[in-house]
């Protein structure tokens, strides 16, 4: 299990315009860090760099998994090594079953001569979507495609649980959640984070907040870390907004 | 062996005791017919189709013109026997050889009530399950057919698709040999489906295989074929005609899963016609070839019959699939439904011609087509050519269209599960077909999922890439 995940000095530009600038961040498996900032400050950009999208490469610094620098691997490969990213707005895959979709993700997952044992794929899955309160008839249907807000996030988790990533960047995941919906998040996330995971956070939900009690917190303004503190930034943040804390440091 | 060397890419060499020689003329097609045994009307028949065939040309839309192949270097009759065998351990070796290599002799055994296979010219083997022969089915070659089968055969040979419907029809309608006869009496249902497969192996050669299918009212049946060939430099045609007959009330399905090799030209006239209550369904899937022409068509001549086309093409670098379905609605409160889906791949070019035609009086009809084209790659080509010519009272007469390309987004999203590019990719598409492979005979289902991944497989990362 890999027990570290750091950014050092991390840049990332899109042509001309940077998009992030000298970010350095530490999480540890069992520890959530949430990423809080005005909206284009960075934080999308951020995990999707972490994850290896081929738009947000790293232009300065890096992205070591227990010591090892992953900015060169392909998405896939740091999936594989245990990150997870989940989307804020996942994409439809029409056609294509959550089923077949988590099977061929497992599968990947294993050695040239080694095949799943679909049995107790199916075993792991259904008891994963009854975790969920979501019936068994997921399994056969297209991921995303013409799902609710809530039905995504859902989809979302229910990836982790089969894909049991070591570190997973939550970009938004209770944007369009209910009450009932930010509670299975909370209570999700707590389970992992018991069982070692390490969790990167980009939230602005106070529900959310309260229910995990975040290791730490990092304040993001227009592409460069602000301020790191502990959970009580976070409050701070809701009193007083982005721009006191930016200003703050300043100041 | 288990499943098979569906790839079809290798050949043993073969001694023909038959062989009419290069090149087409009146004498080959006497040589053939003589050869055959037949009697005057059929080579009467042959004779006006080489008549036709040498002054038809093809429509000027046609991605292949009449002068793109070498007539004259093409061997029009290769056979090793004349008439098949009903057992395998009676088929000349190195042809046994081949249909062991493929599969076929253990997919009689899992789950067909029949089977054909044909190599090169002739049906080398055909047997059916003796309780159905029993009641009255009948599953053999066209030659026998014709021969000891002639009042059930003759009245409807060559009525769907006449000699001079166009340059490949009138082509086989002189040189045909081979293909399967099948009648099912009023009545009778075969619960498990026929199968005939068709085995191109010798080179520069041309298959014109030719099928009859008579199916008695009430009756049902589901006729699969498939095929390969090996791959050659040079061009090898492959030139079939099929026509389907379904009397009242008779439900037939047709699957084809046309892998041939990159070497054939295939250039096939499927036309079926559905007396009243009847229901037809083609099947018909397009992986393979280097040029395909085929356009499965419906003749719904009986009130409330019901025909489907749902076709699947595949076109990678270097292939046209130029494929579709025809409904020509002739009876009132008859329908068609049509699904047409394909994929571009690298340079590839995928089009579909349909043609829907609601005859005067032919009231209270409905058709619904719907095209969907997936491309991989910029160089990708899809095209699509719907006709919609309707003259009935009350019908309704719908087409829709698609086209789409698999998107970055996507494929990030599944990388970032692990997937790689390639398997990414494969994902997509056998999700973009799976909607329509669910309705295939399951067997059929997993075979055309494994030959569409097996062409993922092939393709190079950048070709595909969107």
């Amino acid at each position: 299990m890999a027990a570290t995940l750091a950014l050092r000095n991390l840049s990332l530009c899109h042509g001309e315009r940077v998009l992030v600038k000298d970010i350095s961040l530490d999480l540890a498996g069992g520890e959530v860090r949430v990423l809080m900032g005005p909206n284009g400050a960075g934080k999308s950009s951020l995990l999707k760099a972490i994850a290896g999208h081929p738009d947000y490469r790293p232009s300065a610094g890096q992205i070591l998994l227990d010591g090892v620098d992953i900015k060169e691997l392909p998405p896939e490969e740091r999936s594989r090594r245990g990150i997870f990213l989940a989307f804020q707005h996942p994409v439809d895959l029409p056609g294509v079953s959550i089923g077949q979709l988590l099977k061929s993700a497992r599968q990947a997952r294993l050695g040239p001569d080694e095949t799943l044992d679909v049995v107790a794929f199916y075993r792991e899955l259904y008891g994963a979507l009854e975790s969920l309160s979501v019936d068994r008839s997921w399994a056969n249907r297209s991921a995303n495609d013409g799902f609710s807000g809530g039905e995504r996030k859902r989809c979302e988790l229910l990836q982790i649980l089969l894909l049991k990533p070591f570190f997973i960047l939550l970009d938004e995941i209770d944007s369009g959640l209910d009450v009932d919906g930010t509670a299975l998040v909370a209570n999700v996330l707590c389970r992992l984070r018991e069982a070692g995971t390490g969790i990167l956070l980009v939230t602005h939900s106070r529900r959310l907040l309260d229910a995990l009690t975040p290791d730490g917190v990092s304040v993001l303004r227009d592409g460069r870390l602000v301020r790191s503190g502990g959970a009580e930034l976070a409050a701070e943040v809701e009193r007083d907004g982005f721009l006191a804390i930016a200003g703050e440091r300043n100041g | 062996m288990d499943e098979g060397d569906q790839d079809g890419n290798f050949f043993y060499r073969t001694d023909y005791a038959y062989d009419a020689g290069r090149g087409l003329s009146e004498r080959t097609v006497r040589h053939i017919s003589k050869l055959k045994g037949e009697p005057d009307w059929l080579l009467s028949f042959r004779l006006k189709s080489l008549e036709i065939f040498q002054k038809l040309s093809m429509p000027d839309w046609a991605p292949l013109a009449k002068g793109d192949l070498d007539y004259g270097s093409i061997r029009y009759y290769l056979a090793q026997e004349q008439l098949p065998r009903r057992n395998w351990e009676e088929v000349p070796e190195d042809v046994k050889r081949t249909f062991d290599r493929l599969g076929v002799p253990e997919k009689e055994k899992k789950f067909l009530a029949g089977v054909e296979a044909q190599f090169d010219s002739e049906m080398a083997y055909a047997n059916l399950r003796e309780d159905l022969t029993k009641q009255g089915v009948l599953f053999v070659s066209s030659s026998e057919g014709l021969r000891d089968h002639e009042k059930i055969f003759r009245p409807h040979f060559g009525t769907l698709v006449p000699s001079g419907d166009n340059p490949f029809a009138a082509l086989n309608g002189a040189a045909f040999s081979g293909g399967s006869f099948i009648y099912v009496p009023p009545g009778v249902k075969v619960a498990q489906p026929l199968q005939a497969y068709f085995r191109i192996n010798a080179e520069q050669f041309g298959q014109f295989e030719r099928t009859l299918i008579v199916v008695g009212e009430g009756a049902e049946v589901t006729y699969l074929e498939g095929c390969t060939a090996p791959s050659f430099e040079t061009a090898t045609l492959h030139a079939a005609v099929v026509e389907l007959v379904a009397m009242a009330g008779a439900k037939v399905q047709y699957v084809t899963v046309q892998n041939w090799s990159n070497s054939v030209r295939n250039l096939v006239t499927k036309r079926a016609k559905a007396l009243e209550g009847a229901e037809i369904r083609w099947i018909d899937c397009n992986i393979g070839s280097r040029i395909t022409m085929k356009y499965p068509a419906l003749l719904l001549a009986g009130e409330r019959a019901r025909g489907e086309v749902l076709s699947i093409s595949v076109a990678r670098s270097g292939q046209r699939q130029d494929t579709g379905a025809r409904a020509i609605h002739l009876a009132p409160r008859t329908s068609s439904q049509i699904i047409a889906k394909s994929l571009s791949i690298g340079d590839g070019t995928a089009t579909y011609r349909g043609k829907i035609d609601v005859a005067p009086g032919a009231d209270g009809c409905r058709s619904h087509s719907r095209c969907d084209a997936l491309l991989l790659g910029e160089k990708a080509i899809s095209q699509t050519f719907p006709k919609i010519h309707c003259r009935g009272g009350n019908c309704t007469v719908e087409h829709e269209a698609s086209v789409s390309k698999i998107s970055d987004e996507q494929l990030f999203y599944l990388r970032s599960r692990g997937l790689d590019e390639r398997g990414a990719l494969g994902l997509m598409v056998n999700g973009f077909f799976s909607d329509l492979i669910r309705e295939f005979p399951m067997e059929y289902g997993v075979e055309l999922k494994r030959l569409i991944e097996m062409e993922m497989d092939n393709v190079r990362i950048g070709e595909g890439t969107p």
